[in-house]
């Protein structure tokens, strides 16, 4: 139990580093339900590390790790008692911002008209995510490009992101199937974030180096007890993040990949990956970026009453496609490439950035192991057209 | 280039413009064109809406606890709050629409997508291609032609259909002929010897059609493989690509960019389409599953 | 001596690029022919002898089918040639054409050609070549009316 440290007189800024103990991070916890927050975080359940409510730091998977390969996931128990000693679960925060069963609005009929009732209040709720990585953190940037700086705006999505206070926690170990250094999108949470920690663990202590991100983010960390950070922390976490750089599970090379996917529409590795995938659709569904939705409209059994509801779909369906009479793309080759293409080369086309932030989840979660990464170093490695630089080399 | 067109406001609960939320519209007048396509004459039932569209935009048209459809818009924008949607009886909700009274509501929303710039056809002559149902997102492009005649030079019309039964717009067709200055041939792919003329697919009645390719707009709108044909066709003759449009359709379950279903390569049917210069899909356009 | 065709055969994409003897002679066997509305200009079976050059009007390609009766399957109008079963074996018509409309034409012997490309190979080149894209012209329209693209394939 370690003393109550004063804090300092200054107001925290944006920009500063504090350390705060273990046995305090309950009152950054508690610091946010007092401001009417539901806390949302890694717990344990299943054989799982998902995303859900937490009610305190008892929720958080203390002394556990994960072990993730292609169409592999395992929990095993750590030899300390991290509360973040892991990578990611089939969850993504697009779960809480992006519902997978929304209700859009539901209308009555009026003598031969139409009356659209209005949603209730409960609909937009504030949430504060505890342990959002940094490929999270630009996962949830994608969408944020989709859906709020388009020609039209997600009133339920922007709703739900203002609201949002975000925990940032940056990764002490790479994932099996993690590749963010490759996708330029970690280890290091760089911003959007509100709060960063680096949990460290080492000669007997145990404590959280938080950086303070938004003058939101001060605001909350001056209820919880913490002292200024030294550079001797400071170089710990950087060393510890250093090290979790250097283990990526997997690499993906996005030198000219736009271009690779574009000129490589006929490769047969389309047909090889073909004979494996299952059309599934789980990558989409653990995938953060992936937002793809249907609409279903229903009716009561009076037909007086109707709702209009959203939920997520999956380009991997055969009818996504569908249009008067037939699927435009009929076949699993063509639906696992459009999946890949539009994830790595057409998303660059319609948002400026890749749709991967290399999260390794796709690989996790595929029943059969597909690993998006190897499947593009096929491409790559035997590319059906040369780009012009590459004429010298000599054909396998 | 899309315009971002005067959008009527519905609000959601959060006061933010909500684009998911319908504007209730009531059926004037059901009329039957073709033996499995109709057209609905629909009017606002707020009489202060400000709608207003562009030729070749689309609504996305609800009936009431069955679903939803993207239809093109085949009014005279000048109409406009009048609108009219000429569509086929393909589905569950078309269906339903089939069904419809004059009295009857239905849900509108919209305008979405990207025109026919016909302002771009101005001092050239004007080709229209247009096969079976596609006239009818050309329609509204025709009336604005109409309005402003002096604008353009030759103005030709080549419309081909399954048989004359299927012809759109009959009536009117004729009357434009007459009135307007407006070149119109048409062709069938196939016919009883009652009819007096052409048979043979519309790409056949591009090589001889009165426009200098080397100056020429053209607009076409069809069948996929169709517009494909006519496309090259065009383009044989010497048409600019740049000044070729065509009208691309896909599933679409929002049509406002969200859903993801009416992706077309690297575009959103729904919101960089659904016209099309050319250029924009020429390295996609009859690649296969794509 | 200047056949009066003659300036009309060089006018004509379809003789574009024919050495000048040739049109000469090819404007030799041919002559102004015109047909009213409805005339039968050949039927299905008739000796395939003649091709023609349609200078205005339409002429429609026909065929007697059982249960739909006299089906049209192609137009061919103003500028267009009607007509290559003269240049294969056995000679013979495999459709009924029939003037649309009031149609003016050229009308070419083409039995005296057949002879003539046999005798000179050259002349026999120029011809089928052009012969040729017309035929694949029409095959491929052909192959798009199959496909019955405005067809309901719900």
């Amino acid at each position: 139990m370690g003393t109550l440290r004063v804090m300092t007189a200054q107001p925290l800024q944006v920009g500063d580093n504090v350390v705060i103990e273990r046995e305090h991070l309950e009152h950054l916890l508690q610091s946010l339900f007092s401001r009417g927050y539901e806390v949302i975080g890694p717990t344990r359940r299943e054989g799982a590390i998902v995303y859900d409510h937490l009610k305190s730091t008892e929720d958080l998977p203390a002394g556990w790790s994960d072990e993730q390969a292609g169409g592999k996931y395992r929990l095993k128990p750590r030899k300390d008692s991290a509360l973040f000693g892991y990578v990611v679960g089939p969850h993504s925060w697009k779960k809480f911002l992006y519902p997978a069963l929304q209700r859009l609005w539901h209308a009555a009929r009026n003598g031969k008209g139409l009356l659209i009732l209005p949603e209730e209040e409960n609909g937009r709720p504030k949430y504060a995510f505890v342990g959002v990585r940094a490929c999270e953190l630009h996962g949830i940037a994608i969408q944020d490009k989709v859906f709020l700086d388009g020609q039209f705006v997600d009133p339920n999505y922007k709703s739900r992101r203002e609201n949002l206070f975000l925990v940032a926690v940056n990764c002490g170990q790479a994932g099996g199937n993690c590749f963010c250094v490759s996708m330029k999108t970690g280890p290091k949470a760089v911003s959007g974030y509100d709060v960063a920690l680096t949990e460290l663990l080492h000669d007997g202590r145990h404590y959280f180096l938080a950086e303070v991100g938004t003058a939101r983010g001060a605001e909350v960390l001056e209820a919880v007890p913490h002292q200024p950070a030294s550079d001797a922390d400071r170089q710990q976490a950087g060393r510890l993040l250093d090290e979790t750089a250097r283990h990526m599970g997997r690499k993906l090379d996005t030198r000219g990949i736009k271009e690779l996917l574009y000129r490589n529409y006929e490769h047969p590795q389309w047909d090889a990956v073909a004979e494996r995938c299952l059309s599934c659709a789980n990558c989409t569904m653990v995938c953060p970026t992936c937002f793809c939705t249907t609409v279903e409209d229903v009716t009561d059994l009076t037909g007086g009453h109707a709702e209009r509801w959203r939920r997520w779909d999956s380009c991997f369906t055969v009818d996504f496609s569908y249009i008067h009479g037939g699927s435009v793309r009929a076949t699993p080759r063509s639906r696992y490439r459009q999946w890949m293409t539009h994830k790595l080369a057409t998303w660059i086309d319609q948002f400026g950035v890749s749709g991967c932030v290399g999260c390794g989840r796709c690989i996790t979660w595929c029943p059969v192991g597909i690993d998006i990464t190897v499947e593009t170093g096929a491409i790559r490695a035997s590319d059906l057209v040369r780009a012009p630089a590459d004429q010298s080399r000599e054909l396998p | 280039m899309a315009t971002m067109l005067e959008q009527p406001e519905v609000l959601s609960a959060g006061l933010v413009p909500d684009p998911m939320l319908p504007m209730s519209y009531r059926i004037q007048r059901v009329r039957q064109e073709t033996d499995d396509t109709f057209t609905l004459e629909l009017l606002p039932e707020d009489s202060g809406e400000r709608f207003s569209f562009a030729p070749g935009q689309f609504n996305m048209l609800y009936v009431f606890g069955v679903g939803e459809v993207p239809i093109s818009i085949s009014s005279d924008p000048d109409d406009a709050p009048m609108l009219k949607h000429t569509t086929r009886v393909v589905g569950t909700v078309t269906k339903a629409m089939r069904k419809l009274k004059h009295g009857e509501t239905i849900g509108i929303r919209g305008p979405f997508g990207t025109h026919w710039p016909v302002e771009e056809a101005a001092g050239r002559d004007v080709v229209i291609v247009a096969g079976g149902i596609g006239l009818a997102p050309l329609r509204p492009a025709l009336y604005r032609l109409m309005a402003e005649r002096e604008k353009y030079r030759k103005i030709v019309l080549l419309y081909g259909t399954r048989t004359p039964e299927d012809m759109l717009y009959r009536h009117e067709l004729e009357q434009w002929r007459g009135k307007f200055d407006l070149q119109i041939e048409v062709t069938v792919d196939r016919a009883a010897s009652s009819w007096r003329g052409n048979v043979g697919v519309v790409t056949t009645m591009i090589p001889r059609a009165p426009f200098d390719p080397s100056n020429t707009f053209a607009m076409v709108c069809g069948p996929e493989v169709m517009m494909r044909f006519t496309v090259m066709e065009l383009l044989k003759r010497g048409v600019v690509p740049e000044r070729t449009y065509l009208s691309a359709e896909r599933n679409m379950k929002c049509g406002i960019g969200f859903c993801g279903h009416c992706q077309y390569g690297p575009t959103f049917v729904c919101k960089d389409g659904p016209v099309f210069a050319f250029p924009r899909i020429a390295s996609i356009i009859g690649k296969s599953e794509i | 001596m200047i056949h009066t065709l003659e300036p009309i055969l060089r006018e004509h994409p379809f003789f574009q690029g024919m050495p000048d003897t040739y049109i000469q002679l090819i404007a030799g066997c041919s002559m102004n022919v015109r047909f009213e509305a409805g005339h039968v200009i050949f039927r299905e079976g008739d000796p395939a002898d003649q091709f023609y050059l349609i200078r205005e009007g339409l002429v429609s390609l026909q065929l007697v089918v059982p249960h739909d009766g006299l089906t049209t399957v192609m137009t061919v109008g103003n500028g267009e040639v009607l007509g290559w079963s003269w240049l294969f074996p056995p000679y013979r018509w495999h459709f009924d054409a029939r003037a649309q409309q009031p149609t003016h034409a050229l009308a070419f012997d083409g039995k005296c050609l057949r002879a003539k490309c046999d005798e000179d190979h050259s002349l026999g080149y120029e011809i089928y070549k052009r012969f040729m894209q017309i035929v694949t012209e029409r095959l491929e329209s052909t192959r798009l009316q199959l496909l019955d693209m405005y067809g309901n394939h719900a």
